[in-house]
């Protein structure tokens, strides 16, 4: 069962006011739909929301698919963001248009490279998959930026993740290298690693760039 | 097969910094280079020449350099050599504890086709530590001679030198990347046709890399041809634009731990050394800062201020210079010229001996001593890194990096000194806002010395003063870092492990320090007690005290002190000296002594240190600080003693 683009779109704007906004139900106005939007019709006869003079709700088969697309919806915008480095109205548009690709599995795989993230750029809540859920269990909580180690703690470099490859050059001649266990020592004022038996101070900006396994 | 000898044979020293290039140079010339446990020293080529076993050798010591890629100016500066100069011997130095980590350069240059030997150094640390190295094997696998070392003990130092003079060009190993990187390669190699001195598989690394000198020398040499060669390298280029300087680490990586295999075996766990655990008590905010405050109050108050300039220089100038040195020198010049005139040039008020040497020799010379000692032995112990660190947040503030606060205390001891080493910072941006903070705000040990025996006669003056100057430093430089356009730079610095100095090694570093400030300075003492004298017997001296007489009068500050002015203008320290002088007669109340002594601090560079900031800044930048720095030390007097007038602190 794949959705017509225009179907997820009512979907994710039922989410939001409903199951974000607290209503009981939305609206044609709200949706920006006409009572005869095919699109209206389809959900209905699927049995996935139902509609009411003008007023529509989510069955619970719907309310498991209005989630899934608002995950979807997010994780397109965080791809944009993220990793486009894409902002502002162009990324929303993008997002819009990337989302309905996310389908057969994408989703997780997406969700995965970016670290399950819990919030779009908005700030909004990321409804968790099951891969965010098996990853909270397995304990594996990826792979994270050298700033979000605890001192004394010790990981295996990932990568390391800048624009600037004269700065990548420099910290791969410290020792840097993926593949390499890296020791924070400290924190504050600077990042202090070790890393072999040498040891570097770097500023806040460079410490976000190296991403370190657990 | 071989070759006629040669008039000199070049030995270029190479490696990461601070792992005992310098060292080794010295030991190997006899010849001094300032060593330091701290990176990032020799910013210049330093060339010795020995003799060894009757060969005539040149020993050039570079900077520091992580890679045959140049990142730094001081790797550039090392790169060049290699490139230009075609040395008959290339020593790879590296430090054993980390031999994994810098080996990578090695084959480097191995792969360069330079004729290359490693000195494994600091071996006697890495065994304290319980590392073991095969270095026989290691010799084995690499094709090229090995030596274990330990050069700050002397180890291993005959071994080098009997090396050099008998170093025959083997046939290093030849070490293979993955099929598809080698192909590259290949495909960027094959299209050069010109000679180079470095081998083609290392040009074309380096094309791939991005190095724009490179690309420039091929560019040159291969004429027509270096279109189809510019076009391959930009083939490859973007072909594996997603991660190319990572595959490349990370092939390099796999030939270094194939190589160590059996080579070097680790200790399970690493033990917790007395460097260390002062390392952390340094780095830590909550202990750091004391540690801080603790060194500069027995260093620098204590032993500069409290020796270097009270019982030092009451001993030389007082009891020495003003008891025995100058009767007999007014004496002796007396007897010798009979021209007045004459006489005045040398022993009068402002003679050359009477004033330039007694204020060089007896209240100078003591202080800089004790501060170089001082410095020297901070910067042994690798404090400096550590400090850098802590202060690095504050000083991305002023728009630097922790980096610069080296150039910043070095500058207590000497601003022209300091300002040629702003250098060492990596923005242009950075480097102009260190020189305004050291032209302005940061007093050198002679004036700190003199200013720290005045002051302290009248303890509110001198926090007054500290105070002053605290503000002055970080207003300026936070407003400056903010009219500048620029970004801050990165901060990243290798933390050297902390330990005793050694006592050798400071001596000789206080020793080469002071050779060069007292060669810097003392012709500028002379020339300035000739211009005063001249000025005086012309009358011009009476005229530009005339002159300065209503600024004086506007800080609430008797005339005379227009004199301290004006030889401050010849010599920072010297308007100190010369301010000493006017308080020991006991001319200045303590309000006047605080704002002269805030307005002389920051007072016009001395001219030694304006040359040093035309040198390095270039004539535009350094007339503006100047402006500048005159407008600020005024306006700041000024408003100082306005303060202290309304409050009637002092």
């Amino acid at each position: 069962m794949k959705l017509s683009d225009k179907a997820e779109e009512i979907l994710e704007s039922m989410w939001i006011a409903i199951e974000e906004g607290g209503a009981k139900e939305a609206g044609y106005d709200l949706l920006g739909i006409s009572p005869a939007d095919p699109a209206l019709g389809e959900l209905e006869n699927i049995g996935l929301i139902s509609v009411e003079s003008e007023y529509v709700t989510f069955l619970p088969a719907g309310r498991v698919e209005g989630e899934k697309t608002i995950r979807r919806h997010r994780l397109a915008e965080r791809l944009m963001m993220d990793v486009f480095n894409i902002h502002g109205d162009s990324a929303e548009s993008k997002a819009c248009q990337f989302e309905h690709l996310l389908d057969d599995g994408v989703d997780v795989k997406l969700c995965t490279m970016l670290n399950h993230p819990s919030t779009c750029p908005h700030g909004k809540r990321i409804p968790p998959g099951d891969c965010c859920e098996e990853a909270r269990k397995s304990g594996d909580i990826g792979v994270v930026a050298l700033t979000e180690l605890r001192p004394g703690e010790s990981g295996e470099i990932a990568y390391i993740l800048t624009e600037d490859s004269k700065k990548m050059q420099k910290l791969m001649a410290m020792g840097v290298l993926p593949g390499n266990s890296i020791n924070l020592m400290q924190s504050f004022p600077s990042y202090i690693f070790r890393v072999g038996y040498s040891e570097f101070a770097i500023d806040t900006a460079m410490a976000r760039e190296i991403f370190v396994r657990r | 097969m071989s070759e006629p000898v040669k008039q000199t044979m070049k030995v270029a020293l190479v490696g990461n910094p601070n792992v005992g290039k310098s060292v080794l140079f010295n030991a190997l010339t006899g010849a001094y280079v300032t060593v330091s446990n701290y990176p990032g020293t020799s910013v210049e080529v330093s060339r010795g020449a020995v003799t060894i076993d009757g060969a005539e050798c040149e020993i050039i010591d570079t900077p520091g350099m992580y890679a045959l890629l140049p990142i730094t100016e001081e790797e550039r500066v090392a790169r060049e050599l290699l490139l230009k100069e075609s040395p008959d011997l290339v020593i790879h130095v590296l430090d054993a504890r980390n031999l994994e980590r810098m080996l990578s350069m090695t084959l480097q240059l191995i792969e360069a086709g330079l004729p290359t030997v490693l000195v494994v150094n600091i071996m006697d640390e890495a065994e304290r530590m319980g590392i073991s190295i095969d270095t026989r094997l290691l010799e084995e696998r690499l094709g090229i001679p090995v030596i274990a070392a330990a050069t700050a003990r002397k180890r291993g130092v005959a071994e080098i030198r009997n090396l050099i003079v008998n170093y025959q060009k083997g046939k290093p190993v030849e070490f293979l990347y993955s099929p598809r990187l080698e192909q590259d390669i290949a495909s960027v190699a094959d299209t050069l046709r010109a000679d180079y001195r470095l081998s083609q598989k290392a040009l074309s690394l380096l094309l791939l890399q991005g190095d724009d000198e490179v690309a420039e020398l091929v560019d040159r040499n291969e004429g027509e041809n270096s279109r189809t060669v510019a076009e391959q390298v930009r083939t490859v280029r973007f072909e594996r634009r997603e991660s190319f300087h990572v595959d490349l680490s990370m092939e390099r990586k796999r030939v270094v731990t194939a190589l160590l295999a059996g080579v070097l075996q680790l200790p399970d766990k690493r033990k917790a050394t007395t460097g260390e655990m002062l390392s952390n008590l340094a780095v830590r905010p909550l202990t750091g800062v004391p540690l801080l405050l603790i060194v500069l109050y027995f260093g620098l108050y204590k032993f500069v201020g409290d020796f270097g300039a009270g019982t030092l220089v009451d001993l030389l100038e007082k009891q020495f210079i003003e008891g025995y040195f100058s009767p007999v020198a007014i004496k002796a010049v007396k007897w010798l010229i009979p021209w007045e005139v004459i006489q005045e040039l040398f022993v009068g008020e402002y003679g050359i001996i009477t004033l330039g040497i007694r204020y060089a020799v007896g209240i100078i010379l003591p202080i800089v001593a004790t501060f170089f000692l001082f410095f020297s032995l901070l910067e042994d112990s690798g404090y400096f890194p550590r400090l850098a660190l802590l202060v690095d947040r504050i000083f991305k503030k002023i728009g630097l990096t922790g980096r610069a606060v080296i150039p910043m205390v070095l500058g207590f001891g000497c601003d022209t000194m300091a300002t040629m080493v702003t250098r060492t910072l990596e923005t242009v941006r950075e480097r102009i806002l260190a020189t305004i903070l050291l032209a302005l705000a940061i007093p050198c040990s002679a004036q700190l010395g003199v200013i720290l025996a005045l002051l302290s006669k009248a303890p509110g003056a001198l926090l007054a003063w500290g105070i002053c100057l605290l503000l002055i430093f970080l207003l300026v430089g936070f407003i400056a870092a903010r009219l500048m356009p620029g970004e801050t730079p990165m901060f990243y610095m290798e933390l050297p492990p902390m330990r005793l100095p050694q006592l050798s090694n400071i001596f000789t570093k206080t020793y080469t320090r002071m050779q060069w400030y007292f060669l810097e300075i003392l012709p500028l003492f002379i020339l300035a007690s000739v211009l005063l004298w001249l000025g005086k017997i012309t009358g011009f001296f009476e005229k530009a005290v005339d002159f300065l007489e209503p600024m004086m009068a506007s800080l609430g500050l008797p005339r005379d002190v227009a004199v301290a002015f004006i030889f401050g203008f010849f010599r920072r320290d010297y308007g100190a000296a010369g301010r000493f002088d006017l308080l020991s007669k006991g001319g200045l109340d303590p309000r006047q002594l605080t704002v002269a002594a805030v307005t002389l601090t920051l007072f016009i560079p001395c001219v030694a240190q304006f040359l040093i900031m035309k040198k390095e800044r270039g004539m535009k930048v350094a007339a503006l600080i100047g402006i500048f720095v005159s407008v600020m030390a005024f306006g700041s007097g000024w408003l100082l003693n306005q303060v202290l007038l309304v409050t009637g602190w002092l």
